[in-house]
């Protein structure tokens, strides 16, 4: 039978039941790969419900460090029963099955072209543990255990993890170690070791972090100087909430007196929370929400009355799959337009577009400096894909004569000297009027605010031209966040491309080895990654020196190639949407076939007769 | 809206308080509401509260929802920053500005269908999470602005201006506030400004979540025969448990009172409220007692009014939260940002 050949370059895919304690078996199986040096991106599939109900870990070890999903398994881990069908059809051909033997499996459940590696796991356990939860937890090392022989993964890596994550409880060490061997040394015992498919030591992680982007844009929040959050529970964003909590307690309790450098308040719903982190941007504070697609469409009222009221305040939004449950835990592009439009009347927000967890922490610490010189709600658009799943990405960075920059706000001593302040008043061009903090001072600068029926004064007027002038400003404060978000980043390829690609957020890995692979088929490709919105002109440019750009999304209506059509001006013509959206992260191979498939067409053959 | 600029200038022998306002400076821009609102009456007593309280107009912050009763803090302390927001949502706005400051006195102004229908869930989490704040409900049983529609707080049985009787039961924003934790719950009439001025002035000085339910005639929808929120309804039936005398701190009393009639309720502050009471055993620090007296008087057709329960105890959301004494936004990176070292140790950690 043929067997998959790799070293470090294959997918090990766990099935597992919600509820059994694999999720942290499995970090540790992912992370033991890691301590190797070699990359590893793993990412949960997991369904809405706590117990019982099938999930996935599905890990892709890959040397050259391409973190993308890339679509395929070669190494099953079938610790499910209900879905073992649908569990084995998904290897490849010449791959593995690994599964807990202890009970014979008929013929028919296997395929011929899948290799079989049984392990009585369920035997083992109830030979060695007469504790029911203790038989179930460590069955999932055992089954680690085991793959480190059949994938020659160091186990003293993994007894250091173990002494790393049992510090201070070491009664623990010992039973774990003892349970990783007895998988170990059966696995040595019956099967031949290694595999096929294995992993040898190298040294491409580096000075690297493993983080998921949830916990980095807690951190970006905590670092940007965020002292309120107000959030309601909604699957991606949950996480984040928590990890800032968890990270106040760390870094924000005052050593001197105990008390509490934040205040978080868990909402009754999205609009408080919203509500929330706008009264406390109004008067001063670093604030922010975060909460995913349905979170937004709650918010929206709110979202419009900070924009017109001029509110810093950060939204982050982990984009998900559509309404209700089950899609929701799973990842999708598909509130770009929802978040840039947000709200009633004419608005346009700020986006910020992270590609990693390393940039979740750079554009959340940075999304409260623009929210506060821009005097507006701003959006970091993450997504499941990135929020909830442990990535390698660059250190995070910090330079600390970083200032926060407060915006304009104009404070005792300008009003005291008599300073003209006007709320909406544009005193130097650039669209963003001066602010003033309640209670500054006795005499001055207090001003009654009001979502759009206002002269520059911030005096009632329900006058047509004050309306005007204030939108007009609106536009032209739009203009200086131009210059202000993120640039894009351009990827030239090798060699003279006649065609371009646009992406963005999440995506960015998968087309970076897409990019990689269609070059090395011929196909040429400048790529641009957009990082924020309102446009820059770059984008624009872009498109016109191209005469076909891909734009790649994860979701079904092209919403960022629709934002770029409106915002950017750009020939609607030359774009050709290569779209995802079965809520799976997108793949290279995905956006190498689509990619493939309408280069193919638009390659002009020259006419000219063979052979002639 | 009115083209009508008040005059600023004051006349020179107007008494200054403490700090050196006269009671002009607590005012706002002239009302635009119509003659004889309810609502102008409380934007006055709030303005005569602050003025006797020797607080300085630009240390209150007023939120607001949207309606009638939302429009008024245009009409008082126009020295004082103010925030009309979105409708029943002021609640969460003031939450979150109160966060960011907690030095500021905050005054939030609803109105019943602001606060019974669309936000009563902001209005109950506010509560029960002991927001510092002055929570008044200018409660005229009707949507104004929109033109006469039944609000929540109606009564069953109470009959609109165009003769439909409403079957729904009210929403008793009095007995939500009790059961939901307010440290401080009062009801008052618009009309009855002797006993409006000092339950503002206690709901200012109290720490935590002081709510006052006003019943505020709307001249134009809800002022006639038929209807349990007009003025002669609520003259008939207005039935006041005691009359809040002063609430000075420390101070001693001066008056004369009968033995007994005079309740003393000392507060985690240290300040005195002094209730002069009206009805015999009426004891405002005991919750279910008075839950109870509320809904017998309530049985018997009358609108009970004064200093209804307070809290000795009270703390305030920032008390649970253990929040620093700095308002929060006053702190800069020195205090908020760990610093690269940190960020490094945080790096180690993830490898």
């Amino acid at each position: 039978m043929k067997k998959i050949e790799a070293i470090n370059d294959f997918v090990v895919k766990f099935a597992n039941v919600n509820g059994s304690g694999s999720a942290s078996a499995n970090e540790l199986f992912a992370r033991s790969i890691l301590r190797m040096g070699i990359p590893v991106s793993p990412r949960n599939i997991f369904p809405s419900n706590i117990q019982g109900l099938p999930t996935w870990y599905e890990v892709r070890v890959n040397e050259s460090g391409y973190q993308g999903r890339r679509g395929g398994v070669d190494l099953m881990i079938a610790m499910n029963p209900q879905t073992w069908d649908q569990d084995l059809k998904e290897v490849e051909p010449g791959g593995y099955m690994f599964y807990d033997n202890s009970k014979p499996l008929p013929k028919s459940k296997f395929r011929e072209d899948v290799n079989a590696l049984g392990v009585p796991l369920t035997e083992i356990c109830n030979a060695t543990y007469s504790d029911p939860r203790q038989r179930q937890l460590f069955k999932n090392i055992i089954y680690v255990g085991a793959l480190s022989a059949l994938l020659e993964i160091d186990p003293s890596e993994i007894e250091r993890l173990f002494s790393e994550q049992y510090k201070g409880k070491e009664a623990l060490l010992q039973p774990n170690i003892k349970a990783l061997r007895l998988g170990r040394d059966y696995a040595m015992k019956n099967l031949t070791c290694p595999l096929g498919i294995r992993v040898r030591r190298a040294s491409n992680v580096g000075n690297k972090i493993f983080v998921d982007g949830n916990s980095a844009t807690a951190l970006g929040a905590i670092y940007g100087g965020a002292t309120v959050c107000a959030w309601y529970p909604i699957t991606p964003s949950s996480s984040l909430a928590e990890a800032f909590i968890g990270q106040c307690q760390k870094h924000r309790v005052d050593p001197a007196t105990g008390k509490h450098r934040y205040a978080i308040i868990q909402g009754e719903d999205e609009l408080a929370s919203v509500g929330i982190a706008i009264g406390a941007g109004w008067n001063g504070a670093r604030a922010f929400t975060c909460t995913s697609g349905p979170g937004i469409s709650l918010m929206a009222e709110f979202i419009g009355l900070a924009y017109f009221a001029e509110i810093p305040v950060v939204i982050v939004d982990v984009q998900r799959g559509g309404p209700a449950t089950g899609m929701p835990t799973r990842t999708q592009q598909s509130d770009v337009l929802a978040c840039a439009y947000a709200s009633h009347g004419d608005t346009k927000h700020v986006l910020l577009f992270p590609e990693d967890p390393g940039e979740c922490f750079e554009f959340a610490a940075y999304a409260f400096d623009l929210a506060d010189r821009l005097q507006t709600p701003v959006f970091v658009m993450s997504d499941l894909d990135i929020g909830m799943n442990t990535r390698l990405t660059n250190p995070l960075q910090w330079d600390d004569t970083r200032l926060y920059d407060r915006g304009k706000v104009m404070g005792y001593a300008e009003l005291e000297a008599g300073k003209d302040f006007g709320r909406y008043l544009d005193v130097d061009g650039d669209g963003i009027p001066y602010r003033t903090y309640p209670g500054t001072h006795p005499a001055r600068g207090a001003y009654f605010t009001r979502g759009t029926t206002k002269d520059r004064y911030a005096r009632y007027s329900e006058a047509g031209p004050d309306y005007v002038d204030n939108m007009q400003r609106l536009l032209r404060k739009l203009e200086t966040a131009k210059n202000l978000v993120p640039k894009p980043v351009l990827y030239p390829a090798d060699k003279p491309a006649r065609f371009g690609a646009i992406f963005y957020g999440s995506t960015s890995p998968a087309m970076q080895e897409a990019l990689d692979v269609l070059g090395s088929r011929g196909i040429h490709i400048n790529a641009l990654r957009v990082r924020g919105f309102p446009f820059q002109e770059e984008i624009a440019d872009f498109v016109a020196a191209h005469p076909w750009v891909f734009v790649v999304e994860q979701n079904r209506d092209a919403q960022l190639k629709t934002l770029l059509v409106n915002e950017a001006r750009v020939n609607a013509s030359r774009l050709i949407p290569v779209l995802h959206y079965d809520g799976t992260p997108i793949t290279a191979r995905f956006i190498t076939d689509q990619i493939a498939q309408h280069a193919g067409a638009r390659t002009v053959v020259p006419l000219k007769k063979v052979g002639a | 809206m009115t083209y009508i600029a008040k005059p600023k200038l004051h006349h020179p022998a107007l008494v200054k308080n403490k700090v050196g306002y006269t009671r002009r400076d607590y005012e706002g821009n002239i009302s635009t509401l119509c003659a004889g609102c309810g609502h102008d009456s409380i934007s006055a007593a709030i303005i005569q509260a602050c003025w006797e309280l020797d607080i300085e107009p630009h240390k209150v912050a007023k939120l607001s929802g949207i309606g009638c009763s939302s429009k008024t803090p245009t009409y008082f302390l126009g020295k004082s920053h103010g925030f009309n927001s979105v409708h029943g949502r002021m609640p969460s706005v003031l939450t979150g500005a109160n966060l960011a400051n907690r030095d500021l006195i905050y005054m939030g102004v609803s109105g019943d269908g602001d606060s019974a229908s669309i936000g009563l869930g902001q209005f109950a989490h506010c509560m029960r999470r002991g927001v510092n704040m002055v929570y008044i409900v200018e409660n005229n049983g009707v949507y104004g602005l929109t033109k006469g529609q039944f609000s929540a707080t109606v009564d069953k049985g109470s009959k609109s201006k165009r003769g439909v009787v409403n079957t729904d039961e009210p929403i008793d924003m009095i007995g939500l506030a009790l059961l939901l934790g307010a440290t401080f719950v009062a009801r008052s009439f618009s009309g009855d400004k002797a006993q409006l001025v000092p339950l503002v002035k206690a709901a200012i000085q109290h720490k935590g979540a002081a709510f006052i339910d006003v019943i505020s005639p709307c001249v134009a929808f809800n002022n006639h025969p038929g209807s349990t929120k007009s003025y002669d309804y609520l003259r008939e039936h207005n039935e006041a448990v005691n009359r809040l005398d002063f609430i000075e701190a420390r101070e001693e009393i001066t008056a004369e009172y009968e033995p007994g009639s005079v309740v003393e309720v000392t507060q985690h502050d240290g300040s005195i409220v002094r209730l002069r009471k009206l009805a015999a055993d009426y004891d405002p620090t005991d919750r279910i007692k008075v839950m109870t007296y509320l809904q017998e008087r309530a049985a018997a057709g009358e609108v009970v009014t004064g200093l209804l329960y307070l809290d000795p105890k009270a703390d305030d959301l920032h008390g649970y939260l253990e929040t620093a004494d700095t308002p929060l936004n006053r702190l800069g990176e020195r205090e908020l940002c760990p610093g690269s070292v940190t960020l490094e140790r945080i790096n180690a950690s993830l490898r």
